[in-house]
């Protein structure tokens, strides 16, 4: 199989998903306002936890069950956008053949 | 940015529903006229990146993190519209799979970090590199220009909507939204000016790719 640009594109991506464990903890922009103006306690969680907080659920070493949730959301990502893309380019193709 | 459910009102959550899917909905007519061959790869690779990369926070100060967004870096790529089907794909993700942002604030964080972010950052790298103009250095400076405005734009967005919700006052949550993407501005401008800058050495085609 040739190596085409996305192959390798998708690979850097997986490894800047490797990278999450690095990220800073600290409170994002809308949350420190949130904070800093008191209306943080208004949030509510979600009724359902799949892969929650980009933590996959039930393993003990953080780091490795941060980076498993990454791997999953960039591969189905890559699979969502691409296949909407396929579905949507490939409508206005196919007839013409 | 990812807005949580209980901090937006339901005439707020309506609103927003009702607007991000009219946007969501336009994208998808102007993608089946115009997406090609060349664009399917990169609307793939652009999603897994925004995601991984979304997920990767950094310091600014006090404290505080920000991460990137990504709407400016594809639209530029990609078109405003294209960009908008991307970021939906990503922020319906992260609601769905990942509880960041709320169910209901679902329709807010798309118009904030899809259609607001996208559109704003497309036509400000635009008139960047028409004023500039369109060679290397006016494509990155551009990038630069359009990631931090698109940040901003989608922050102050998002106050208004807490402020309309009545969660906090207009005149305190409008300055210190601003005031805080302001700073998480330069590193989204920073990262899109660095892809960008790969992207023109390594495929500097995919720049060229209609916009959609």
């Amino acid at each position: 199989m040739k190596i085409k640009w996305w192959h390798v594109g998708l690979l850097a991506c997986l490894v800047v998903a490797c990278l999450s464990p690095l990220a800073s903890s600290s409170p994002d922009g809308l949350e420190r306002v949130a904070e800093n103006k008191g209306f943080i306690d208004l949030g509510r969680e979600a009724p359902f936890q799949i892969i929650a907080d980009y933590v996959f659920p039930g393993m003990e070493n953080e780091a490795l069950a941060t980076i498993l949730a990454g791997l999953i959301g960039t591969l189905i990502l890559f699979g969502v956008a691409y296949g909407v893309a396929w579905l949507l380019k490939s409508r206005k193709k196919e007839p013409a053949k | 940015m990812h807005i949580p459910d209980g901090f937006l009102n339901v005439a707020t959550v309506a609103t927003t529903y009702v607007v991000s899917a009219g946007g969501v909905g336009n994208a998808v007519r102007i993608a089946n006229k115009k997406l090609g061959e060349k664009h399917v790869p990169l609307m793939g690779v652009l999603a897994s990146f925004i995601f991984a990369a979304q997920m990767l926070n950094f310091p600014i100060a006090g404290g505080t993190s920000g991460h990137f967004v990504g709407a400016a870096l594809a639209a530029i790529l990609l078109g405003p519209w294209a960009s908008v089907l991307i970021m939906s794909c990503v922020l319906i993700a992260q609601c769905f799979i990942f509880q960041d942002g709320g169910l209901l604030a679902l329709g807010a964080n798309i118009f904030n970090m899809g259609i607001v972010a996208s559109f704003s950052g497309y036509y400000l790298y635009r008139l960047a590199t028409s004023l500039l103009g369109d060679d290397r250095r006016g494509k990155l400076i551009g990038g630069f220009v359009g990631a931090w405005g698109s940040v901003f734009l989608s922050a102050t967005a998002c106050a208004i909507e807490l402020a309309v919700s009545g969660t906090s006052p207009i005149g305190v949550v409008v300055p210190a939204m601003a005031g805080f993407h302001a700073l998480i501005g330069i590193g989204e401008g920073l990262i899109t000016g660095a892809i960008l800058s790969l992207v023109l050495v390594a495929r500097p085609d995919l720049v060229q790719l209609q916009k959609v």
